[in-house]
């Protein structure tokens, strides 16, 4: 799955911008999160079009690149997120970072770990269902 | 009291004959020992013996900084590496430092005009002198600290940093004396009111400040908050370091040490002398060093030359306060920092555009620093867009600036295109220190 992941300088209404942007370029946002620090922060960004909103975002002159995550889905329930992150500390793989998100009543994790192709085949092995 | 009335208070027939003889010398000696000046002075067809009188020293060439640059490191050095006893180095405009070494003799004569500098400010054998300019490759930790030894005080090489130690021993050991930047003086009296410390409960009475540009204003606020005296002292690495001009009593002008450093006040842009009383640029001729001579060396320092008896019994002549420059140096926390260093750095890292912006301030009479630089574009991709990845980067460049300006500076990351591109050199720099 693309992520968008955008460079924010910690400046009042640079958010706004690039939301305005998508907006202006009719994009849907699904889900998104914010990491910051003290004087910039990187927005990630799922939406139903990653390409076309990086190209948009690329032609304001806004930092923005497209990341490979992975999405897993799962059921809405407690414990979930545990029984899927075990499976990779198991395996030995770390997780850069995570958020997640509901969608039509199940539970997406989207994450970015230290080993993509381990990753993919702790997914295939386990029968991970993938989102898309 | 003065060290030195043989020199200091010489009469001005006197010193002008002396100020010759040691001008032809001098001359004589980069001559014969520095191919640098001999090609010069061949070029202009001027041999030693046409300078003759200090009058003659308006024949001579003039040095830049970007001389001393050219022939880095030992390319201007006259005495052979043997008789170089100390080196040090300050500010270069780009990459390289400005290297200067010393003989035993320059030593020598470097304790003798700062034990005079000392004397002015009242500064005896009996008192306990702290030096709290930096140790090491800057000038003005070892350069006061061999004229407090030279003088006969007890000298407490403190340096800069763990200022609440420094106190309890400014106030434990009954220190009268003390040497550093007009802006650590500030400080000093800020930890005092933090810890408590009253000016009452120090014995502190004389202080020697320089390095910086520093205002009369400054001069109440520290002399009221610390309970001394403070006096304007002098100099740069390039002619000795601190000791080449010092206020007395008066504190009206500094008295330079015009025995062993010649100064000229000329129009910056014509290279012309100025008469005395007249605004320009500082030059220096160095008269008795046997490192690295210098002829006419331009400090881009912009102030003016004061003749006439002091009230304190000197005859030496008089410069007055520094009144800015005629470059775009800027002084940091007493470290001299030229915005073109900053710009070799962040040229040497592909991960930013070539362009930043420095901002410097003070906050809590301590300057700050910070560069502001731009992340570009095709630096952020997937592996890269993660906090962690730009604090490194960050890091890296504060770490590379730091090797290079000797000061740390706080580096602040920016959007691609966010940074002004800049019309001309001062438009790198917002200094929002107000002096």
């Amino acid at each position: 799955m693309k992520q968008l992941s955008i460079f924010i300088e910690n400046k009042r209404g640079t958010l706004l911008t690039v939301l305005n942007v998508l907006k202006g370029a009719g994009i849907q946002i699904i889900a998104s999160t914010i990491s910051d620090t003290q004087d910039f922060g990187i927005y990630r960004i799922i939406c139903d079009d990653p390409e076309r909103a990086f190209i948009v975002l690329k032609e304001q002159g806004i930092t923005a690149t497209l990341t490979d995550v992975f999405a897993i889905q799962l059921e809405d329930k407690p414990g979930e997120a545990a029984r899927v992150l075990a499976l990779f500390a198991e395996a030995d793989i770390s997780i850069a970072y995570m958020y997640s998100f509901l969608l039509s009543g199940k539970g997406i994790l989207v994450f970015r770990t230290s080993d993509t192709e381990r990753t993919k085949q702790v997914i295939g092995e386990k029968s991970l269902q993938e989102f898309c | 009291m003065i060290w030195n009335p043989n020199k200091e208070c010489m009469s001005r027939d006197e010193m002008s004959a002396l100020q010759g003889k040691r001008l032809h010398k001098i001359v004589e000696y980069v001559y014969h020992n520095v191919p640098f000046y001999r090609n010069k002075l061949q070029e202009m067809d001027i041999r030693p013996d046409d300078i003759q009188t200090i009058e003659d020293i308006k024949k001579l060439p003039f040095t830049t900084k970007k001389d001393l640059r050219d022939n880095y490191p030992f390319g201007l050095q006259a005495a052979p590496q043997s008789e170089i006893i100390r080196v040090h180095a300050s500010s270069g405009t780009t990459g390289n430092p400005t290297i200067v070494g010393y003989t035993r003799k320059d030593v020598g004569v470097w304790s003798e005009c700062m034990a005079r500098c000392l004397t002015s400010y009242g500064i005896t054998r009996d008192d306990i002198f702290s030096v709290a300019y930096g140790y090491g490759l800057f000038t003005g930790g070892l350069g006061a600290h061999y004229g407090v030894e030279h003088l006969g005080a007890s000298v407490i090489p403190a340096g800069t940093g763990n200022t609440e130690k420094h106190l309890k021993l400014i106030r434990d050991l009954g220190i009268t004396g003390i040497a550093c930047t007009p802006s650590y003086a500030l400080y000093l009296a800020e930890t005092m009111d933090k810890l408590g410390i009253k000016k009452e409960d120090l014995k502190l009475r004389s202080g020697a400040f320089g390095a910086e540009p520093w205002t009369e204003s400054m001069r109440k606020e520290i002399e009221e908050r610390l309970g001394l005296k403070g006096y304007n002292l002098y100099g740069l690495s390039e002619i000795m370091g601190p000791c080449v001009s010092y206020e007395c009593q008066e504190q009206h002008g500094s008295h330079i040490c015009e025995d062993h450093f010649y100064p000229e006040v000329i129009n910056p842009v014509t290279l012309e002398p100025l008469p005395n009383g007249q605004s320009g640029e500082l030059v220096f001729t160095t008269l008795t060093k046997e490192g690295m001579p210098l002829l006419r060396y331009r400090t881009r320092d912009l102030c003016s030359l004061m003749t006439g008896q002091c009230n304190c019994g000197r005859t030496a002549i008089r410069m007055s306060r520094i009144e800015g420059r005629s470059d775009d140096m800027l002084i940091i926390r007493g470290i001299n920092v030229f915005p073109s260093q900053v710009e070799s750095v962040v040229l040497s890292m592909p991960e930013f555009a070539p362009r930043y912006m420095l901002i410097v301030d003070r906050v809590n009479n301590l300057d700050t620093l910070q560069v502001q630089v731009e992340l570009r574009q095709e630096y952020f991709t997937a592996t890269f867009d993660t906090p962690a990845a730009i604090d490194d980067l960050e890091k890296r460049l504060a770490a590379k600036l730091k090797s290079v300006l000797s000061i740390s500076a706080k580096v602040q990351l920016k959007a691609p295109g966010t940074l002004e591109r800049s019309q001309g050199k001062s438009a790198h720099i917002i200094d929002k220190r107000k002096l």
